[in-house]
């Protein structure tokens, strides 16, 4: 019953903290300072027709460089956890079979929904959408093909050389920018090209397209990992 | 005709949150929490961010629930 009460007091203290601040809330009329920077500049100095794209992979792009180590953190780290020993592997485990469907499905659908992914990435100038969920897509292709075939393994040396090589591309495209162009991550290195063409932007399309890459690299990766860590003996 | 639909998406995403807070069987709640996710990118799309609604889909309903599985088959490997 105390318990209970503390309870409730504390929820109520949090609600009299947050209502202030929820009361004092009035929408703006206006865009910020920045926000109408971008509104304004963005398509004429980037030439992507998508501004999320403009400000995620050029205005903000050493935060998008973070993003993607964080994640590449996350998947070393969860390797370096879920890691067995050769002896503790389950030599033959046996796994339920695959329904007809499921395994049928997958043999059609997989390479559908790794082309979405590639189109996702390698359009993110222009629709909505980019590296990072082009690179989830892609996760989720190979997905489909390990939950049709339990037994399926990814090969470590190609997840290891597709992540590496992308990464550093990432890091070397934008030291081009210091040399060439205005700074860190700029975008004008190659010409800005036709605005809303498939070859314009500069070169964010091919920063977007190995930031696809290394995101579909790491989480199938981490997929993988979690999959062959199913294979220990408890 | 698009508040219908929103009210709609979040009742039934509550809905699935409870079953994935209280149902017994452990597989139906890992469903059901997939479910909310599905619910919300739905909602992403109609609040024009499909941008986000694609990775919703992708890493909330998909790879999530599909680690949810494998953390719970571990689960009932030891406890077997």
């Amino acid at each position: 019953m105390i318990k209970k009460l503390i309870i409730i007091g504390i929820m109520a203290g949090v609600v009299l903290i947050f209502f202030d601040l929820f009361n004092a809330f009035t929408g703006n009329e206006v865009l910020s300072k920045t926000a109408d920077y971008y509104a304004r500049n963005g398509a004429k100095e980037v030439g992507a027709s998508n501004l999320v794209t403009s400000i995620v992979v050029t205005y903000r792009g050493f935060d998008t460089l973070g993003e993607v180590t964080i994640l590449f953190l996350t998947a070393a780290i969860i390797s370096f956890v879920l890691k067995i020993r050769e002896e503790d592997i389950i030599p033959n485990r046996q796994v339920r079979i695959t329904s007809e469907i499921l395994d049928s499905a997958a043999q059609v659908i997989v390479p559908v929904i790794f082309m979405v992914g590639i189109y996702i990435f390698v359009n993110g100038h222009l629709t909505p959408g980019g590296g990072f969920p082009g690179g989830a897509v892609i996760a989720s292709g190979v997905l489909l093909m390990i939950m049709a075939n339990p037994k399926f393994g990814i090969s470590h040396t190609v997840i290891s050389w597709v992540e590496s090589i992308s990464g550093v591309a990432f890091v070397i495209l934008g030291v081009l920018g210091i040399l060439f162009a205005g700074g860190f991550l700029d975008n004008r290195v190659l010409g800005l090209g036709d605005f809303g063409k498939l070859f314009s932007a500069g070169i964010i399309p091919i920063i977007y397209s190995f930031i696809g890459l290394k995101v579909g690299a790491e989480l199938s990766n981490i997929l993988g990992t979690i999959s062959h860590a199913q294979n220990e003996k408890n | 005709m698009f508040v219908v639909i929103a009210i709609i998406i979040g009742v039934a995403s509550l809905i699935g949150g409870y079953i994935a807070i209280h149902h017994e069987d452990l597989s139906v709640a890992i469903i059901a929490s997939g479910l909310v996710s599905l619910f919300a990118s739905i909602l992403f799309l109609l609040l024009a961010a499909p941008d986000v609604a694609m990775t919703e889909a992708a890493i909330g309903s998909g790879l999530t629930t599909l680690i949810f599985f494998y953390v719970l088959n571990k689960i009932r490997q030891r406890n077997d």
